[in-house]
């Protein structure tokens, strides 16, 4: 049993051991039927898709040739934004998850996938799929509460460095691309002599490698073809790097720091079974209501519960199954967390400034071996 | 080096620097799929042959390299999403423009292709397989085949001249024989001996029928192809004889010792899955979702190595029983070893 279920404000106190087992045999259930019927219309739906957002990118840094023409500057850098958000999020994300690895492609797989993104593939799988995604919202294991830098949940413990926090989550925002590359470094490890060092100059090398190469692409090559509009294209490429970090960043803020989203402690995940997993999944994770078009660009993370129950069925069935999950999360009455994109920013933004400062009760609230609501 | 491949050399660093992470075939894939990120081929016709097979023309796509006569070539479609592959004998000579291969329509890649329609863009591996003729070419030949056994038999007639060739074919019925005009028509040119063996209506062809057949036999260099009995019937009969043993061209491993299976790890993938005795690393890895390293299928081209870490596998050809060592991982064939226990693979 979890520690969450001895908790009075807990909400999921009126769920028995029995109930838990039985919701994950439905969850485990409604994952099967996908598994079966995942076919020709899924295939079909990575590989145009793929398509789209390489020509996308081929039109608009043909386009940013002339991107002195202000019109070409705006067409260019807005398709350029919306490939590089497609090809980090709903491609690249979900290709490394081995969402599409059952179409036994190598061209589409996750151990062959590589992205644009300065930090390499293999080493964002393991502290995206591995870690997070196992220890989902579990202080002090899953590094994605605050990448280590801020404070967002009350029982983190509050120090003088988190006053500031609003102005890291700031920056972070700005240079996410590098901020997640330095993340996946555990940079704070290092600088506490926790980890290896030649295990972190062999990934640093790697990093670099890859951050000179897309420097490279963006700032010389693109630009040196340019000709007469190098300088502007070299705008245009900034921008749409800048518009791709400032919206992956704000994406991920709105799918585990929202109000409504439970924390864990350590001890409540010992001995945890398949069901409990799953529900531990369902209360860590918040939706984004929107359209079509939000859900693409958002790489279906507006689904945010839905892909951390099933993180490796393909991103264009969430929106498929949410109906069906919400209809669980109902039945078995807990609050299936979703906004819209505005409301659910806001929140996380202001968690992120309420906890730069130490909690207003401190002796009653500090203390990491019991869950809690966060709101 | 030339001014021009200077100028084409710095092109493609060129398209690289740009195309970073990926690499300029990545997007030729979207435009131009003959000259993308594989080797592909594009179907250019589907002819009819006997009841259930057909002639797939295929128009080979950037990079291929050709092949010698008596090979087989590896294609790869996508049915309901998930790529299946298969070996097919090519019929064509190498000197001709487009690549033919004759399909048995009966799985799942051979019904693919026998409704695909010209256009169709399908992968393609380079042909492999040792199943020649050496040069100069023997005085005196015999082909033993039986059944779609004879496309490579196909593939070496059409494109290598012997003097004397004696061609021993088992099929149902005449009917049924693949190519049964053109080698009746070959026959009656004399350019070779058809001696046509009907199931229908005598007893399966046997290596002890040869001998009177072919009376002759302990001249001629062999070829044979077709079901894994009748090779091994043949075999035998060679061995006994004392006879300079015959090429071969299986479709098939022999499977000879099957034992308890175990659950397999595939470690670097996180899967684990149930493989039973019978059946091959390879086509649980496969089944699993696992993207498996695979070639000829049959054991004999290495494509499909990968290291054992832990555990016991079982060649499904003679039993062999293979051991990962403690931390010291061994290379296997996933396509012709089964588990034996548990066992874990380095993928």
């Amino acid at each position: 049993m979890t520690v969450i279920q001895k908790n009075p404000e807990s909400p999921i106190a009126h769920l028995s051991d029995a109930d838990i087992e039985a919701l994950g045999k439905e969850l485990d259930a409604l994952r099967e039927r996908v598994i079966d019927s995942r076919g020709q219309r899924d295939a079909d739906y990575i590989r145009r898709l793929i398509d789209v957002q390489r020509s996308l990118e081929l039109a608009s840094r043909g386009i940013l040739l002339f991107s002195l023409f202000p019109p070409a500057w705006l067409v260019g850098t807005t398709g350029l934004s919306l490939s590089k958000i497609l090809e980090n999020m709903e491609i690249g994300h979900n290709v490394l998850h081995g969402q599409w690895d059952w179409m036994r492609d190598p061209a589409i797989h996750s151990t062959t996938w590589e992205w644009d993104n300065v930090t390499p593939a293999d080493m964002w799988k393991r502290s995206h799929n591995q870690l997070h995604h196992t220890y989902t919202n579990v202080l002090g294991k899953d590094n994605d509460l605050g990448y280590g830098i801020m404070r967002v949940d009350e029982d983190m413990r509050w120090s003088a460095f988190y006053l500031a926090q609003p102005l890291w989550n700031f920056i972070n925002m700005l240079v996410f691309e590098y901020g997640i590359a330095a993340y996946d470094l555990e940079i704070g490890k290092v600088v506490k002599g926790r980890k290896d060092k030649g295990e972190f100059w062999g990934q640093a090398k790697r990093v670099l490698g890859k951050i000179r190469r897309n420097v490279t692409r963006d700032y010389v090559v693109h630009p040196a073809l340019s000709g007469p509009s190098a300088l502007t294209t070299l705008s245009a490429n900034a921008t749409a790097n800048l518009v791709r970090n400032v919206w992956t960043h704000s994406v991920i803020m709105c799918g585990h720091f929202p109000s409504g989203v439970q924390t864990f402690s350590k001890s409540s995940i010992e001995g945890e079974t398949r069901g409990q997993w799953y529900l531990r999944q369902m209360l860590g994770a918040a939706n984004i209501d929107g359209g079509p078009l939000l859900h693409l660009l958002t790489g279906n993370l507006s689904f945010q519960i839905e892909h951390h129950l099933f993180p490796d069925l393909p991103s264009n069935r969430y929106q498929e199954i949410a109906p069906q999950v919400q209809e669980i999360f109902e039945r078995y009455g807990l609050v299936y967390v979703s906004g819209p994109m505005a409301a659910q920013l806001a929140q996380a933004w202001w968690k992120v400034v309420r906890l730069s400062l130490p909690n207003p009760e401190p002796a009653a609230e500090v203390g990491v071996d019991r869950p809690r609501l966060v709101a | 080096m030339s001014v021009r491949s200077v100028i084409g050399q710095a092109g493609v660093r060129l398209a690289q620097a740009v195309a970073t992470p990926l690499v300029p075939e990545d997007y030729l894939d979207v435009f131009a799929p003959l000259h993308g990120s594989s080797l592909r081929a594009r179907v250019v016709a589907v002819l009819p042959e006997t009841g259930d097979a057909v002639t797939v023309v295929l128009h080979p796509g950037h990079g291929w390299a050709g092949h010698t006569p008596g090979q087989f070539v590896r294609l790869g479609v996508d049915v309901e999403g998930v790529r299946h592959w298969r070996s097919y004998s090519i019929t064509s000579r190498p000197d001709e423009r487009h690549l033919t291969i004759t399909v048995r329509v009966q799985g799942t890649v051979s019904h693919y292709l026998a409704q695909s329609t010209r256009g169709t863009i399908v992968e393609l591996q380079q042909a492999m397989g040792e199943f020649g003729i050496q040069s100069p070419a023997p005085a005196k030949a015999l082909f033993v085949t039986a059944g779609s056994g004879i496309t490579p038999v196909m593939g070496l007639l059409r494109a290598v001249r012997l003097a004397d060739a004696v061609i021993v074919h088992s099929a149902r019925t005449a009917q049924t024989v693949i190519f049964g005009g053109e080698l009746r028509a070959m026959a009656a040119a004399g350019d070779l001996t058809l001696i046509e063996h009907h199931t229908a209506h005598a007893p399966r062809l046997v290596a002890a029928d040869l001998p009177r057949l072919v009376p002759d036999i302990s001249q001629r260099c062999a070829w044979v192809s077709g079901p894994n009995s009748l090779i091994d019937g043949i075999e035998q009969l060679y061995t006994d004889q004392g006879w300079a043993p015959p090429t071969i061209e299986r479709f098939r491993a022999r499977v000879a010792d099957v034992g308890q299976g175990g659950s397999v790890e595939f470690a670097r993938s996180g899967i684990s899955a149930d493989a039973p005795g019978d059946s091959a690393l390879l086509d649980v890895g496969e089944a699993a979702g696992v993207l498996m390293p695979s070639g000829c299928r049959m054991g004999i081209c290495f494509g499909c190595v990968l290291p054992l870490a832990e555990g016991s596998v079982r060649d499904l050809r003679d039993g062999t029983v293979t051991t990962a060592g403690h931390d010291e991982p061994v290379l296997i064939q996933t396509c012709i070893n089964a588990a034996a226990g548990p066992c874990s693979l380095n993928i």
